[in-house]
């Protein structure tokens, strides 16, 4: 194998793109808004005002749309309920007259909580359901609108909330709304930025590594179900302002249609596109007068081109550094060495220990009564011919499939079957047969991902840019660095995961595992699909990762790297146990010779 | 009261078990859950109303007209929205293409239709009171549509082909069915059921293009209820559906009823993802 020596010393790491220019554009789209009062009249502060209030509702809805991928269409109706809790509160025709300013945050509140209830479906089920349930929620809140007279008014309506000086302008107003335009837009590029973020699209791209990575998807997405629901309340307060008298027919499909394709001709994941996708449809029927009437068939249109000419939108258009071509002829070389330098925080120590384990599926039994130990700090293949459950033996460990019976235990603690993402913080870490990957994410981001649960700070803090969430960042981005170090990764950080090889995405897979620390290790196929000298060095990584005392289970085909590094040697057949015991004893072992090496 | 709940039920949801008998013969050939069939079911009411009244054409014209240009629609709908989104169905591209285009036919709809709702002729002109047309006409359509898609799919070689790609795509390819024309077939026949709906239910419903969305909500409920691809299934719940959306009406209040629906949407999607008769999903891992 390669020897160590042999290795290029560490390149430099280009320096990560600081906050200042990341946020450059947003700020400058927001110097310019400031600017429009000088350069025009009364009429343009409406509509500005009008991409204001939309951005408002927009923002939150684009962690919804664009970084959980979650396909909801009615937020019409929550800016409708936002707009009649505002106007009623403060005309006082149910309970006593509240001030504007205090209204408003109520109005959030209750837009918070709807945006969960509608949001519910969306914890099992994704896509079309959600997209449904967002759709009867968007008819049915129209409909009370209409019909619960007493309270709304009904057809006739009720005026919405006034303002006092100096927000009782046009541009005063238009100022109020750009402000809150800017902390709306503030918070959800907090969030989008942090681990939270970053989750999000974990989730919606790669959901089941996220939740071996410990990412507990209800959580994550009542947490932006929260605040998107509130940031569309608060929206839908201004907006009534805005149209100083609503109804329920100001509350057309059109604009929800509107919200929706802003975000995706914007492009997912970015919070750029979506801000200029918001502003342009915002303006596009004012200069294009005698079209006003066909906006939403236009907007539909832009929507079909957007779905098949240019999936990324906006943002792919603009995304210029991850068109420059890579090298070619890249070679993954591993430097285990590093390894050192990352601080180990677990004691390790610990055996995992299964007992009578037995999974079928109808009436395949694929495990069948298994019992394995793997011994801290050893590395334990599990070998066996195609169909034998050795995938299922890690799908069982990792709580993907619970077991009809037995037992699993980690130390002195048992494992509760299922419940994947509780695993990682029980200190056991996985990769993949078919590795499972972030595409549109860096592989930086992607590696970062493996850390989610050690990052301390809160949502609110995330979402409020407090101490403690920057530490998280730099704690997290540092390790990642330092692991990509360790995998010969890291003149690839910045490069978006999708346009990688086949081996290299192996490795990042072993990065992210590894920023758990993990006392396990759960090896699926890692050789598989690389080339002979990857191999030798992945031998190498398996074999420093394991003296760090972390235990390896590790299924592979490859017989060369099982017997060159492994301990001990579990073979599965049909489900059981067929021979256990050290490389030289399985060589030798009759049956398992017969059965799966081969004479 | 009864009796009224009873017709207006039996009658709503036979045009919604007809919607979403519409999705489900929409994705058993392309796994793909579309839009479209709402705005099907409302075409069937606008282009019958446009037919008859508004052209003057003798009744029996007017429904086959109606259908074969919901038949085009349907057809449309696979060569814009669905084709080509096929390639990477794990996306769900087809989502938001079949929504664009959803969109596109309810606009030029509410542009060219106008935006209030107008009247449906009678179509046969027997019954009145509690067994009047408008109740029984969409309880007829359905029967009649389960009859001939259970003739369809047992009977004929077409129909098993159906079956058979909607069992196994690749294998049925690999046989050397014409799965492109078979689905093209598919959404003519699932365009002629939604339009089928919209006509019978037409004097129920009147012809708006605002029944596009509604439709395309309710009529996915029984599917979501009765389990994705599921026909027996969506009839059940289709049926159920209506029942109770129209016990809650009178029972009450109009307003309610939708709350109730959707309530019950909730609830069913969270209690059983996959739907009351639904099978199992795939493994994930």
């Amino acid at each position: 194998m390669t020897s160590l020596a042999a290795m290029p010393a560490r390149k430099e790491v280009p320096a990560p793109r600081s906050l200042l220019s990341q946020a450059a554009p947003l700020i400058g789209v927001f110097v310019l808004a400031t600017l429009l009062p000088f350069v025009s009249n009364d009429y343009w502060a409406l509509i500005g005002t009008r991409a204001a209030i939309y951005w408002v509702l927009v923002a939150g809805l684009n962690l919804v749309v664009g970084f959980a991928g979650h396909l909801a269409i009615g937020y019409v109706a929550l800016l409708t309920l936002g707009a009649y809790t505002t106007s009623i509160l403060v005309a006082g025709n149910v309970l006593p007259p509240v001030p504007v300013f205090l209204a408003l945050p109520i109005a959030a509140v209750v837009g918070a909580v709807f945006g969960v209830i509608v949001g519910l479906p969306a914890l099992r089920l994704r896509t079309f359901y959600f997209a449904m349930s967002t759709l009867g929620f968007a008819t049915i809140v129209t409909q009370i609108a209409l019909a619960w007279q007493s309270v709304t008014g009904g057809g006739i309506g009720i005026a919405g909330p006034e303002f006092s000086a100096p927000f009782n302008t046009a541009w005063g107003f238009y100022y109020l709304c750009l402000g809150f335009a800017a902390v709306a837009t503030w918070m959800s590029a907090n969030i989008g930025h942090s681990r939270y973020g970053r989750a999000l699209i974990a989730l919606r791209d790669a959901e089941v590594a996220a939740e071996a990575t410990g990412i507990f998807k209800p959580k994550m997405l009542i947490s932006i179900f929260l605040l998107a629901g509130a940031l569309a309340a608060i929206a839908g307060g201004l907006f009534a302002s805005l149209q100083t008298y609503i109804t329920p027919d100001a509350f057309t499909f059109d604009l929800s249609v509107l919200f929706f394709i802003a975000i995706l001709i914007g492009g997912r994941g970015s919070i750029m596109g979506p801000l200029l996708g918001t502003v342009i449809l915002t303006i596009l029927p004012e200069i294009a007068a005698p079209l006003a009437a066909w906006s939403t068939f236009l907007y539909a249109v832009l929507l079909l081109v957007i779905v098949l000419a240019i999936p990324g939108g906006i943002a792919a258009l603009l995304d210029f550094r991850n068109r420059r071509p890579l090298a070619s002829n890249r070679a993954i070389v591993p430097r285990p060495a590093a390894l050192a330098d990352i601080q180990r925080k677990s004691a390790g120590g610990r055996a995992l220990c299964l007992r009578g384990i037995a999974v079928s599926f109808g009436n395949v039994r694929a495990i069948d009564g298994l019992d394995l130990d793997v011994k801290p700090a050893c590395i334990h293949g599990l070998i066996g011919p195609n169909g034998s459950g050795k995938t299922t033996t890690l799908n069982v460990i990792s709580g993907y499939y619970a077991s009809k019976g037995g037992t699993m235990t980690l130390g002195d603690d048992e494992l509760p079957p299922g419940m994947p993402a509780l695993r990682a913080a029980r200190g056991i870490a996985r990769t993949f047969q078919t590795p499972r990957v972030i595409g549109e994410s860096s592989v930086l981001e992607n590696v970062m991902i493996g850390g989610t649960i050690e990052g301390q700070a809160s949502f609110v803090e995330a979402l409020l840019s407090l101490p403690r969430h920057h530490r998280d960042e730099r704690m997290l981005a540092d390790k990642a660095r330092g692991l990509l170090g360790v995998v010969g990764l890291e003149t690839l950080a910045d490069v978006r995961a999708d346009r990688l090889q086949h081996s290299e995405l192996r490795f990042i897979e072993i990065a992210r595992a590894l920023m758990l620390d993990p006392d396990f290790l759960l090896l699926d196929e890692p050789a598989a699909g690389l080339s002979g000298d990857e191999i030798d060095r992945l031998a190498g990584l398996i074999k420093a990762i394991c003296r760090r005392g972390t235990g390896v289970l590790l299924v592979e085909h490859h017989a060369d790297l099982i017997f060159e590094i492994c301990d001990e040697i579990t073979v599965l057949n049909l489900g059981k146990i067929l021979a256990a015991g050290t490389a030289g004893e399985i060589r030798s072992h009759k049956e398992v010779v017969s059965a799966y090496l081969g004479a | 009261m009864l009796a009224s709940i009873l017709a207006s039920g039996l009658a709503a949801g036979a045009i919604y078990a007809l919607v979403g008998v519409t999705y489900n013969t929409m994705f058993s050939t392309s796994r793909v859950m579309s839009f479209t069939s709402g705005q099907l079911a409302m075409l069937g009411g606008v282009l019958g109303s446009m037919f008859m009244l508004k052209l003057g054409l003798p009744v029996i014209v007017g429904f086959l007209l109606t259908l074969i240009g919901c038949a085009i629609i349907g057809v449309i709908t696979e060569f814009v929205a669905v084709r080509p989104v096929l390639k990477n169905l794990d996306q769900h591209l087809y989502v938001l293409s079949t929504l664009a285009l959803a969109l596109m036919i309810q606009q030029v709809a509410a542009i060219e239709w106008g935006t209030e709702p107008q009247p449906f002729p009678r179509v046969i002109g027997w019954g009145n009171g509690m067994l009047d047309e408008k109740f029984w006409l969409p309880v007829l359509a359905c029967i009649l549509t389960i009859i001939g898609l259970e003739y369809l799919y047992r009977r004929t070689l077409v129909g098993r082909a159906f079956l058979a790609i909607a069992e196994d795509n690749f294998a049925a390819r690999a046989l050397g069915l014409p799965e492109r024309n078979l689905r093209i077939a598919s959404y003519a026949l699932a365009g002629v059921i939604g339009g089928l709906a919209g006509f019978s239910g037409g004097e129920l419903l009147l012809a708006s293009f605002a029944n596009g969305p509604l439709l395309n909500f309710y009529g996915f409920v029984p599917v979501a209820l009765g389990g994705l691809g599921n026909n027996r299934g969506a009839i059940i719940g289709g049926l159920a559906l209506g029942l109770f959306q129209q016990a809650a009406n009178f029972l009450v209040g109009g307003v309610f009823s939708s709350v109730a629906v959707f309530t019950l949407f909730i609830i069913v999607l969270l209690a059983a993802p996959q739907g009351l008769f639904g099978a199992a999903t795939a493994r994930r891992v």
